[in-house]
């Protein structure tokens, strides 16, 4: 199956010193479903705003950022039509980011200025078609009731399911979620985990969610990587991520992103016979390479 | 998204208590001193308004009972400076949104706003009554010169209130936008207009207002309106008549206010 994403030796320096993505190399295949864990602070935002091209990485690298086959961004620039490719790329942030003086249905709609003609887009004039499509869309995520509504009506939950609108209607081939239900309710983060589920299945949309908790990675995505301080520290099923291995890779961290009154994830004692891919990278080629 | 540091609270509050000391008197000292030296700069007389009092009463006295036979030639100069504050305002707003977006420094490099910038300084630091002089010379007495002077200083006034509530919006819904692939200009069409339209009508209902006061004095460099009026009475000596435009102006004015006051408050 081809590789939807390719990261190479990604870097980044923060102007106030900080290494906040250290050589992160990863291979996303089409149709694939990606938790990505750590604690806050880890470098899940930054890396994702990376393969969006909304921050530029080291200058001066050989890093390399391509989404279904376009450049995002090469050697700490981006490309020079990163607009053009970020139409292939949704993005669900963790706060929502509506315009929220708009209607929702104009919320969503922003996802096709990318294909609308210049000055319909600059005036507004959206057509019934794309007025439908919009629609068709907020069904979709179960909010078509609020299509009227200004986006700051609405409350967190809803609004984030319009913004996973807006990546519907956008025609995304890869969905960037950063932790889309960190200010959610536990039956809000339900919902929007079963859509991004849903489009992933029903869609082949390639999906990347970074989340906060890995019990939620554990339920929803068969495929997790790990950072650390900026490091990839796992990269596999997340079948073979055990309570003992996380507390292996983040030692006294792993309470943040593992609750201890967490029960044991019911596939976990499966995992025993499976190999696990920790550090270094080139070990996890295996897993890659068998398709994933 | 970085907690507050309580280090710099800390560091706040020890300034603030102790530093009145120093620079408080220095900056009272430093102020009383400048108006010393104002004082003969100014012609300063507070005796003069003492000892000129019987004078000036009569002088006042001379403006009751307002005469308004000429109602009609006010009121129609009247709604001349209306029509002049209103297109002044108008142009000025067309002008200064394209301008105010060109100097906001979370939309376009520095080497474009500073310029900018320093190019509505210039509208912004001289009067409506020059620009209605040079005008006079540029396109002939009348209200078109009016227009045109509140036009370029209401341009440089609107485009720094404009661009300083552009640079304190939200940035997250325009990322939200930007990451959809669409364009800067869309950026700006969803993301920028929609946060500050609420402000930026209220800034252009304040300066309607003011410009209203402003046409009403342009007229005097004859540039149109109640002002050439108000001039030619009052280098008359017919204070009768000058109570009386005086009175249009004060209610017309407080009309506007009290309009634009209820906009502005049905908008936030
Ligand atoms: N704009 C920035 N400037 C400086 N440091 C930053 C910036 N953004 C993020 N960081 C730092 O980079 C690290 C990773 O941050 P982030 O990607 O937001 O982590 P996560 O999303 O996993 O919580 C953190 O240490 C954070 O403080
Ligand atoms: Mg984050």
């Amino acid at each position: 199956m081809e590789t939807v994403l390719r990261i190479q030796q990604l870097n980044k320096h923060f102007p106030n010193g900080k290494h906040a993505l250290r050589d992160v190399n990863l291979n996303v295949l089409r149709g694939e479903m990606v938790a990505l864990i750590g604690a806050s602070g880890s470098g899940k935002s930054t890396l994702l705003r990376h393969i969006a091209g909304l921050v530029v990485a080291d200058g001066a690298s050989e890093s390399l950022i391509e989404v279904d086959g376009c450049c995002v961004q090469r050697g700490g620039r981006v490309s020079r039509d990163i607009r053009r490719v970020r139409a292939n790329i949704g993005f669900v942030f963790q706060q929502f980011n509506l315009v929220s003086r708009l209607p929702v249905l104009v919320n969503v709609m922003v996802g096709l200025l990318h294909r609308t003609p210049r000055w319909r887009g600059w005036l507004r004039l959206f057509t019934p078609q794309q007025r439908a499509q919009a629609v068709d869309a907020l069904q979709r995520v179960g909010i078509a009731e609020c299509h009227a509504q200004r986006a700051s009506t609405l409350s967190g939950g809803q609004q984030q399911r319009a913004a996973i609108a807006r990546a519907l209607v956008q025609g995304a081939k890869v969905v960037l979620a950063d932790e889309p239900i960190a200010s959610l309710d536990p039956e809000s983060s339900r919902k929007v985990m079963e859509i991004l589920t849903r489009i992933n299945r029903e869609d082949r949309c390639t999906v990347i969610v970074s989340l906060h908790q890995v019990e939620m990675a554990l339920k929803y995505c068969p495929r997790v990587v790990a950072l650390h301080q900026g490091q990839v520290v796992f990269d596999g099923p997340s079948t073979t991520l055990t309570p003992a291995l996380l507390r292996e890779l983040y030692g006294v961290q792993v309470d943040e992103i593992l609750p201890s009154h967490t029960p044991t994830p019911t596939h976990a004692p499966q995992s025993d016979g499976v190999p696990v891919h920790m550090l270094p990278q080139p070990a996890l080629a295996s897993w890659r390479a068998a398709g994933a | 998204m970085q907690a507050t540091r309580p280090s710099a609270a800390i560091a706040l509050a020890a300034s603030t208590a102790p530093k009145r000391s120093l620079t408080w008197y220095l900056s009272w000292a430093m102020l009383l001193l400048l108006l010393a030296a104002s004082w003969r700069g100014a012609d300063m007389r507070p005796f003069d308004l003492w000892r000129d009092s019987g004078n000036m009463a009569t002088y006042a006295a001379d403006f009751f009972p307002p005469d308004f036979t000429q109602w009609r030639l006010y009121a129609h100069e009247m709604v001349i400076t209306l029509q002049i504050a209103l297109w002044g305002t108008v142009l000025a707003v067309v002008t200064a949104v394209p301008m105010a977006l060109l100097a906001s420094a979370n939309i376009v490099p520095w080497w474009v706003y500073q310029p900018i910038r320093r190019f509505m300084d210039g509208c912004r630091a001289i009067n409506e009554m020059v620009f209605a002089m040079l005008f006079v010379v540029a396109v002939g007495l009348g209200p078109f010169a009016g227009v045109l002077a509140l036009w370029i200083h209401t341009t440089g006034v609107l485009a720094k209130l404009f661009s300083e509530t552009v640079e304190a919006i939200d940035p997250q819904p325009v990322e939200g936008i930007r990451s959809t692939g669409a364009s800067a200009m869309h950026e700006i069409v969803y993301g920028v207009i929609p946060q500050v339209i609420p402000m930026w009508i209220s800034f252009t209902l304040y300066r309607l207002e003011s410009n209203v006061r402003s046409a009403s004095v342009v007229g005097m460099v004859g540039a149109g309106g109640i002002g050439v009026v108000l001039w030619e009475i009052i280098r008359g000596f017919q204070y009768a008549e000058t109570g009386a435009v005086m009175l249009i102006i004060i209610v017309t004015v407080s009309a506007i206010d009290l309009l634009s006051a209820h906009v502005r408050k049905l908008l936030v």
